[in-house]
């Protein structure tokens, strides 16, 4: 009898390598293929702007004589009303706006992580206070706020400088945007902490910084990945938003923003002037989002990838 | 529910109170202030600046200042004094106001007479050719920015398209009425086309996505089932007991939602010169007006404040099943 159970063969082979969390998640966003296809794209980005100096332009220099160029094989996006060459000035405007949507999502999230971590961990008074402070901040309509805001710093004598403009959005963006990742972090703290692995490591003597950052945080990096995709997308479009209203960054340094700007004001000489930049934010801030639905797929249990 | 209502409301005041500290300090505290412009012109002279700063109370401390800018904001509805058209704020916002809740109001009607049947029907038929083409629209809806479908529009059906009726654009690039014509419904319907497709466009993307999935997860309930065993036609179950459970979690969403929805109205009114709230806001921030842009951010504060508190309220007459005692 015993022997008949001995030699029965394991469903599963106990001696294979038993597949790694991230090996899985791997796995699973691999299946998504527009999730995929969308993170090459974005890579693809990335390269095409950190390789803007080799567009054989500058973004500055102009040509006079040449300018509001039709596109063509010298000027792959034409010329714009000083002829400088759109291409390469929209490849430099991505370094900016690219900057500008990771810089603020890591300030957002990184904010926002704290204050949930200490609401969702310690409750009672600490979270009545942090989440009060929350619920102020998402009340406010944030776009107006960012121009009153922008237009405030822009009076600072110290600011001029227009290089600080953009650390100034970056900030900015960041400073109201902690709020949703602030919420999502207290709701997963709040389920954490009550688990038989945070119990077992306390009752082991961790103390309570282990415990945020070594247990828990680790086991809600899932949401908060999707939610930092979600808060890239949406900094990427407020950050050229108030570039184009003027009150992003600031001209000379060129952003996908105020370069759709200045491009309005000539949109009846060349049209195609207000075409490129937006669709640069356009497919950027999709892929993203592609890769936000990828990922919530594949940190999800639940979802059965058909096909 | 009236004790629920009212225990909201008090909750609704901190939280507006911290928000007003909070707008004053910042714009209080920044060097320039209300004076700035005054203290840069040379012929301002030294005693009469004093005698202005004297008038505004602004040599007062700061604590003092505050009690008595909010207690005229609350409690005499005076908004403050616009320092580039020398007119009381509060007129400003009421002559505006009209024109943003119109082209909101429509704009929202529209994308929900789209948006329902579009969700409805993927998620009715989930990963079909309908739905497959749906997710790929909702998700470029979602990702286009608001200020560049309106410049996209503008090229298309005000650059290159002519009318069919008359000579001109197809439809006009910005404004409300066309001058002479101010109050014809006709004109201003041609107005609204535009401003109208650039903002229900990524709202019908972000809703029908929504509804899909909450539909798909109604349509899994028991009473659905009931009701389709029951015989009943498939179209009343579907949209008589699953539509409107579906929709329920929808009305959070909309109060969560607002303030992008107000932030829009900046981007939307700016390109398409809409007399509303959000151009307001955007002519006196390139002014530098702040009693006007003070103003403007705390009563749209307000605003997303009691709508997310009607919303609740709303939620509980529509869901007999959430209790507020």
């Amino acid at each position: 009898m015993t022997e008949s159970i001995a030699t029965l063969e394991p469903i599963y082979s106990t001696t294979a390598q038993p597949e790694s969390l991230t090996a899985l998640i791997w796995r699973r966003f691999r299946r998504h293929r527009l999730a995929f296809f969308s993170s090459i794209i974005l890579l693809s980005m990335v390269a095409l702007v950190l390789a803007a100096p080799f567009s054989g332009y500058s973004p500055t220099e102009q040509e006079p004589r040449n300018e509001f160029a039709d596109p063509s094989a010298e000027h792959w996006f034409g010329t714009d009303e000083l002829g400088r060459d759109i291409f390469t000035r929209i490849l430099y405007g991505g370094r900016v706006s690219l900057a500008v949507g990771i810089f603020s999502t890591l300030f957002s999230l990184v904010v926002g992580i704290v204050i949930g971590a200490l609401s969702g961990y310690y409750g009672g008074w600490i979270d009545n206070v942090l989440m009060r402070i929350t619920d102020t901040f998402l009340i406010m309509p944030v776009v107006f706020v960012l121009i009153l805001f922008s237009a405030l710093l822009r009076e600072l004598p110290a600011l001029a400088d227009f290089r600080s403009s953009v650390w100034i959005v970056i900030i900015a963006i960041g400073a109201f945007a902690w709020m949703w990742p602030a919420r999502l972090a207290r709701g997963l703290f709040l389920v954490l902490r009550e688990k038989e692995f945070v119990s077992a490591s306390r009752a082991l003597g961790a103390n309570d910084s282990r415990l945020i950052f070594l247990r828990i945080l680790p086991n809600s990096l899932g949401p908060l990945l999707v939610s930092a995709t979600l808060q890239m997308a949406y900094a990427i479009i407020t950050e050229s938003g108030l570039s184009y209203l003027g009150f992003g960054i600031q001209l000379p340094t060129p952003s996908w923003g105020n370069i759709l700007e200045s491009a309005q004001i000539h949109v009846y000489r060349a049209p195609w002037l207000a075409v490129f930049p937006g669709l640069m934010i356009f497919i950027t801030v999709m892929a993203i989002n592609f890769i936000g639905d990828g990922l919530r797929d594949a940190f999800d249990p639940y979802v059965v990838h058909e096909k | 529910m009236t004790t629920y209502i009212s225990r909201r409301l008090l909750q609704a005041i901190p939280i507006m109170l911290l928000l007003s500290v909070f707008l004053f300090g910042i714009v209080r505290l920044m060097p320039g202030g209300p004076l700035a412009q005054a203290e840069r012109n040379p012929n301002v002279t030294p005693q009469q600046l004093a005698a202005l700063r004297t008038r505004l109370g602004l040599d007062q401390p700061l604590p003092v200042q505050y009690v008595k800018w909010i207690r005229a904001f609350i409690l005499e509805g005076d908004w403050g004094y616009s320092i580039k058209f020398r007119r009381p704020v509060a007129d400003m916002i009421w002559e505006r106001l009209p024109a943003t809740l119109l082209l909101f109001g429509i704009g929202f009607l529209v994308t929900l007479v789209i948006a329902i049947p579009l969700g409805v029907y993927s998620a009715i038929k989930p990963y079909s050719l309908f739905d497959n083409l749906i997710t790929t629209f909702s998700f470029a809806g979602q990702s286009v920015p608001v200020y560049w479908l309106g410049l996209l529009l503008i090229v298309i059906f005000y650059l290159n398209l002519n009318s069919p009726f008359s000579d001109g654009p197809m439809f006009p690039s910005g404004g409300m009425y066309t001058i002479g014509r101010e109050g014809d419904p006709l004109n201003l319907i041609w107005h609204l086309v535009l401003p109208i497709i650039a903002i229900s466009a990524s709202w019908i993307a972000w809703y029908s996505r929504f509804l899909r999935s909450s539909m798909r997860d109604v349509l899994n309930e028991d009473y659905m089932r009931t009701a389709r065993a029951k015989g009943l036609p498939i179209r009343l179950v579907h949209f008589r007991h699953g539509l409107r459970n579906a929709m329920l979690p929808l009305v959070t969403l909309l109060a969560l939602d607002l303030p992008s929805v107000f932030g829009g109205a900046v981007f939307i009114e700016t390109i398409f010169a809409w007399p509303g709230m959000g151009r307001l806001f955007w002519d006196a921030a390139r002014g530098r007006d702040y009693p006007v842009l003070l103003a403007v951010v705390m009563i749209e504060a307000a605003l997303i404040l009691l709508c997310s508190l009607m919303a609740d309220i709303l939620y509980g007459f529509l869901d007999p099943r959430i209790r507020y005692d």
